[in-house]
């Protein structure tokens, strides 16, 4: 490992995966890309908390038979959401036979469990590990912002968290699409209080995973034919451009961003793109991956970037630090 | 009646505009606006200067969060003058009792009947 | 490690998107100002009917009861934080935005059972309102207790 950069000895593969989103984002641009959708997010359930870990489930369930297996074929969950102790994870897996291990880093997490995943396998003592990440909008609203039925204006920074789950399923033998390399990122915080601008939370964790990936690996951003961080927004992905412009690394048209992909920000209200867990995961194991496996795409950066924010310790006049983690994608 | 009427329109709308400069400029959340001109209310009131406004502008006045303050001000003066210490008391939430007993009554029918909706 | 980087709060200062004052502004003016027409209509329409019967101060009570029911009936309905969305202070100033921040945590929390949930969470965001209304009333009364003089 050199500047917080892992180089995998074997080929870590990718061998399916399966997202499942809500209606908003199926409406979205990249909607056709989306293994399902539901039409009513609650799922029929009691509570969004419920519909969220149906959702999970749903995808998980998929995933396996997608791929041929059952739940005794598969080593190891790593997964992760937004709710309070991971909830949703721990009762989704209520309904798995799989060994399962909780992951955090806001939402970053999906990030954080490719590259936990892929370093077991690495080590030559699993066969198989999903990794997944949910977020649902109103599961998310409530537990970090106001009831869903609170007449406020959405300030011009908000973004709208994503409704949907991606789960990616990682062995050693099968796949079109390998992780070569992913850098590990550190907590980041200039000191950005607003909770409703979370791109600039994250921009500069952003800033400093990607530098430090670029050093270590060698690697310009041409290299990539895609650079894709996963929350920022459309003020935030702005922002992170201008950001490494300073430090003398240009960005050009091959870097997007999830939130910004995943809803039309024009037509559908959403202020300035998506968020949450899910975004990343279901941008990446949809639209990404699709477009890897059909060679559309060979080369593939994935910075998934989490604003570890807290609703008591905002109140308590802390700042928002950031997380960001690079998982460098092959068509192999 | 037109004339009235646009007096209304004209002190409300104000009123509002006022509060969202405020956010606009602030970020207050909803909860910080409301205690920011519900006490503007009281203090206008308490110096005297709300029954003008009133006066001028009726419902215009008395819709908004600032009306509500000003009740307040207004029942604990009463109350004061009527009946000294007691009154002081009791006095702004007799003036306003019927809306706060009607707000916690029909949000929790409602609570109980409704759900929050899929956005 | 922990020092705000006041270089870059100013550049984010500088480069994210700011509110629209002009549009969200009329849009509060306008919306606000209807509904104070509308509470206004209801006094007026209060009046004629019972004003013979009725004090002022009891009629502006009705009023204030019928504004409060209407919004937390649009509130369960799902309809109220569209209007709050369009017109920010306009929806929230009003006294409807008041009865509209006790029924929505209400509503909300419903689901974690009616006494701890429903219940309990009622003024989670509108607790504020009550607290400071009640205690500046009653500091209020003290001071006119003290300066009796000054305001028979």
């Amino acid at each position: 490992m050199q500047n917080q950069t892992i180089f995998f000895k074997n080929d870590i593969k990718i061998e399916n995966t399966a997202t499942i989103v809500g209606p908003k984002e199926h409406e979205g641009p990249i909607g056709r890309y989306f293994d399902k959708f539901v039409k009513d997010d609650l799922l029929g359930q009691k509570s969004y908390e419920k519909a969220e870990t149906k959702l999970h489930v749903s995808t998980i369930k998929y995933l396996l038979n997608k791929s041929g297996y059952k739940d005794g074929d598969i080593d190891l969950c790593l997964m992760g959401d937004l709710m309070d102790e991971i909830s949703g994870c721990n009762f989704t897996m209520r309904e798995l036979d799989i060994p399962f291990m909780g992951v955090y880093n806001a939402c970053a997490t999906f990030a954080e469990s490719l590259i936990i995943g892929a370093n077991l396998l690495d080590s030559g003592n699993f066969k198989r590990i999903i990794c997944s990440t949910s977020s649902h909008f109103s599961t998310a609203e409530r537990q970090y912002r106001f009831p869903l039925e609170l007449g406020n204006q959405r300030t011009p920074l908000a973004q709208w968290t994503c409704t949907g789950v991606g789960a990616t399923l990682l062995n050693r033998e099968n796949g079109k699409v390998k992780i070569d390399c992913a850098t590990i990122g550190r907590v980041i915080d200039y000191g950005v209080t607003d909770a409703n601008d979370m791109g600039a939370a994250m921009a500069p964790s952003a800033r400093e995973t990607l530098l430090s990936h670029f050093e270590a690996t060698s690697r310009e951003p041409d290299y990539y034919d895609l650079i894709l961080t996963g929350d920022l927004g459309e003020a935030g992905h702005r922002l992170l451009i201008l950001l490494m412009e300073e430090k003398g690394v240009r960005l050009k048209d091959n870097y997007s961003d999830c939130g910004i992909l995943i809803f039309n920000r024009m037509g559908q209200d959403v202020g300035q793109g998506g968020s949450g867990a899910g975004c990343s995961s279901s941008v990446f194991n949809s639209f990404v991956y699709k477009k890897l496996v059909c060679g559309e795409l060979n080369r593939v950066l994935l910075v998934p970037t989490g604003a570890l924010v807290s609703k008591t310790s905002n109140l308590q006049g802390e700042s928002i630090p950031g997380i960001a983690h690079a998982v460098s994608f092959e068509r192999i | 009646m037109i004339v009235d009427y646009l007096k209304v329109f004209l002190v409300g709308g104000i009123i509002c505009l006022i509060g969202q400069v405020l956010i606009n400029t602030t970020k207050m959340t909803s909860a910080r606006i409301l205690v920011g001109f519900l006490l503007t209310g009281v203090l206008l009131e308490t110096v005297g200067v709300y029954k003008y406004i009133r006066e001028w502008g009726q419902a215009g006045a008395t819709v908004p969060i600032m009306g509500f303050g000003s009740n307040l001000a207004k029942g604990a003066i009463k109350g004061t003058i009527e009946n000294g210490l007691l009154g002081a008391i009791t006095g702004g939430i007799e003036a306003v009792a019927g809306g706060i007993a009607g707000v916690i009554f029909i949000s929790f029918i409602v609570g109980l009947i409704s759900s929050s909706k899929t956005k | 490690m922990n020092e705000p980087n006041k270089e870059y709060l100013e550049l984010v200062k500088k480069k994210m998107p700011k509110s629209h004052h002009l549009k969200t502004m009329f849009r509060a003016f306008w919306v606000g100002g209807l509904i104070c027409c509308i509470g206004q209509g209801f006094n007026d329409l209060y009046t004629h009917f019972l004003g013979s019967k009725m004090p002022e101060e009891d009629i502006s009570t009705l009023v204030t009861l019928t504004l409060i029911t209407i919004t937390v009936c649009l509130t369960g309905l799902g309809i109220y934080d569209k209007i709050g969305a369009y017109a920010g202070a306009g929806s929230i100033v009003p006294i409807t935005g008041f009865a509209n921040s006790v029924a929505s945590p209400a509503i909300e929390h419903k689901r974690e059972g009616v006494v701890l949930g429903l219940c309990s969470n009622m003024f989670s965001v509108a607790g504020p309102v009550i607290v400071f209304g009640i205690t500046s009333s009653i500091v209020v009364g003290i001071i006119v207790l003290i300066f009796k003089g000054a305001f028979v």
